[in-house]
């Protein structure tokens, strides 16, 4: 190889090393930053790395599993109560609105809305979160994963 | 070893290889995509919990996926262009840029239009969908920077710079899912191991996967060809080429 070519190999080599472990420092830095919510457990226990926990009044995502049989609502009103798991802990999340299709016992949701108690959320925004794993629904019963479903979805 | 690369350095003979392969990606394509998204859109079973909606995976992930395999090659290559200033390396890095942005724009508009339904947001900013916008934003720069310039080898060359140092993106969209909670999903698809999807879902997607992959590569000579005729307008072979075709 030429010694110009040498150069120019370095000096864009050295740009990119140069770059990758600036943006893996200012990663590694932002770490806890980057996700999009903290879980039930990190709630009340504080995040695993930093142990930051949020306050009361702070507002905050939490994403969960739907507790199995917790869903209560309020048959004048939209207004919907149900618990959020996970690793053992559970909050409790207040929501007044319209829930997405995808909601239901035992599904994974993030809410997004204030903590105003050290265990309750009153939420603004619930969404669902849904897994990588697509099947088709014979298949999904076969494995026990069916599911009957909610009252307020017409077609499913 | 590269020796049977080195008559392609000469943009005559690389433009009729492309023009001899540039129909064969396109009648490729055509079919794969037919009979992949009629199999995607009417056969493949519906979802055990998203039900119909599901079917925009099969536009979805082959965008996603491409617009990260593009953005590789179109850094390996001005990489090159770089290191070894080759001229055809610059137009290929300046045919390839539109072509990808394409396909992050799809990937991020199929993806919105698929959280509305199953998450009920169009849109969040989560780790996944805020640094494939960035991706967006770094194939638009390095298309602006091919033409920010009077000279074009100067444009190739910022540009080119642009696209190397945006390759450290790629990494963090594609483990976003993994390092950080996000609300969008973990991989279906990966090179190794089992996707986690029934085989009559997944077969179909590597059909599409295909297609995709043989349009783009279509659309990439298209352009390729038109960068190479634009630099190259003044040579005595293009001006053959013109009297050819207008005999």
């Amino acid at each position: 190889m030429n010694p110009r070519r040498k150069k120019r190999l370095t000096i864009v080599v050295s740009i990119l090393i140069g770059i990758s472990l600036i943006t893996t420092l200012v990663l590694y830095a932002l770490n806890q930053n980057i996700d999009l919510f903290y879980t039930p457990h990190e709630i009340i226990h504080g995040k695993d790395d930093t142990g930051n926990k949020p306050v009361i009044g702070q507002r905050i995502r939490v994403g969960g599993l739907v507790v199995v049989g917790s869903v209560s609502r309020n048959p004048e009103s939209l207004k919907v109560q149900f618990g959020l798991t996970n690793k053992g802990e559970t909050i409790t999340v207040k929501y007044d609105g319209i829930l997405p299709d995808l909601f239901r016992e035992g599904q994974g949701i993030i809410a997004n809305g204030v903590l105003i108690e050290n265990r309750v959320l009153e939420a603004t925004e619930v969404l669902a979160k849904h897994d990588e794993n697509y099947m088709p629904k014979e298949v999904a019963d076969a494995l026990g994963e069916g599911h009957t479903p909610p009252e307020y979805s017409k077609n499913n | 070893m590269w020796k049977w690369l080195h008559p392609y350095a000469n943009p005559e003979k690389t433009f009729h290889l492309t023009e001899k392969l540039t129909p064969w990606f396109g009648y490729l394509a055509m079919i794969l995509l037919a009979v992949g998204m009629t199999w995607a859109l009417l056969f493949v079973p519906p979802d055990y919990q998203q039900g119909n909606s599901f079917r925009i995976f099969y536009i979805h992930v082959p965008s996603a996926i491409l617009s990260l395999s593009v953005y590789v090659a179109m850094a390996i290559i001005a990489f090159s262009a770089l290191v070894w200033q080759l001229k055809l390396a610059d137009a290929s890095v300046a045919a390839i840029a539109p072509v990808g942005a394409a396909l992050t724009a799809v990937a991020l508009f199929t993806g919105a239009a698929w959280g509305k339904p199953t998450w009920g947001t169009w849109w969040v900013w989560d780790a996944r969908l805020t640094s494939q916008l960035i991706q967006l934003f770094l194939y638009l720069g390095v298309i602006a920077l091919h033409n920010a310039f009077e000279d074009k080898a100067q444009g190739s060359k910022a540009a080119g710079i642009l696209a190397i140092v945006g390759v450290v993106n790629v990494p963090i969209i594609k483990y976003s899912v993994e390092w950080w909670n996000t609300l969008h999903q973990g991989q279906t698809v990966t090179q190794i191991g089992k996707p986690a999807m029934t085989m009559d879902m997944y077969l179909p997607f590597v059909v599409c996967l295909f297609g995709f992959v043989f349009l783009i590569s279509w659309l990439i000579c298209l352009r390729f060809k038109t960068e190479l005729l634009e630099r190259n307008a003044t040579r005595p072979w293009v001006k053959d080429l013109v009297n050819q075709t207008e005999k």
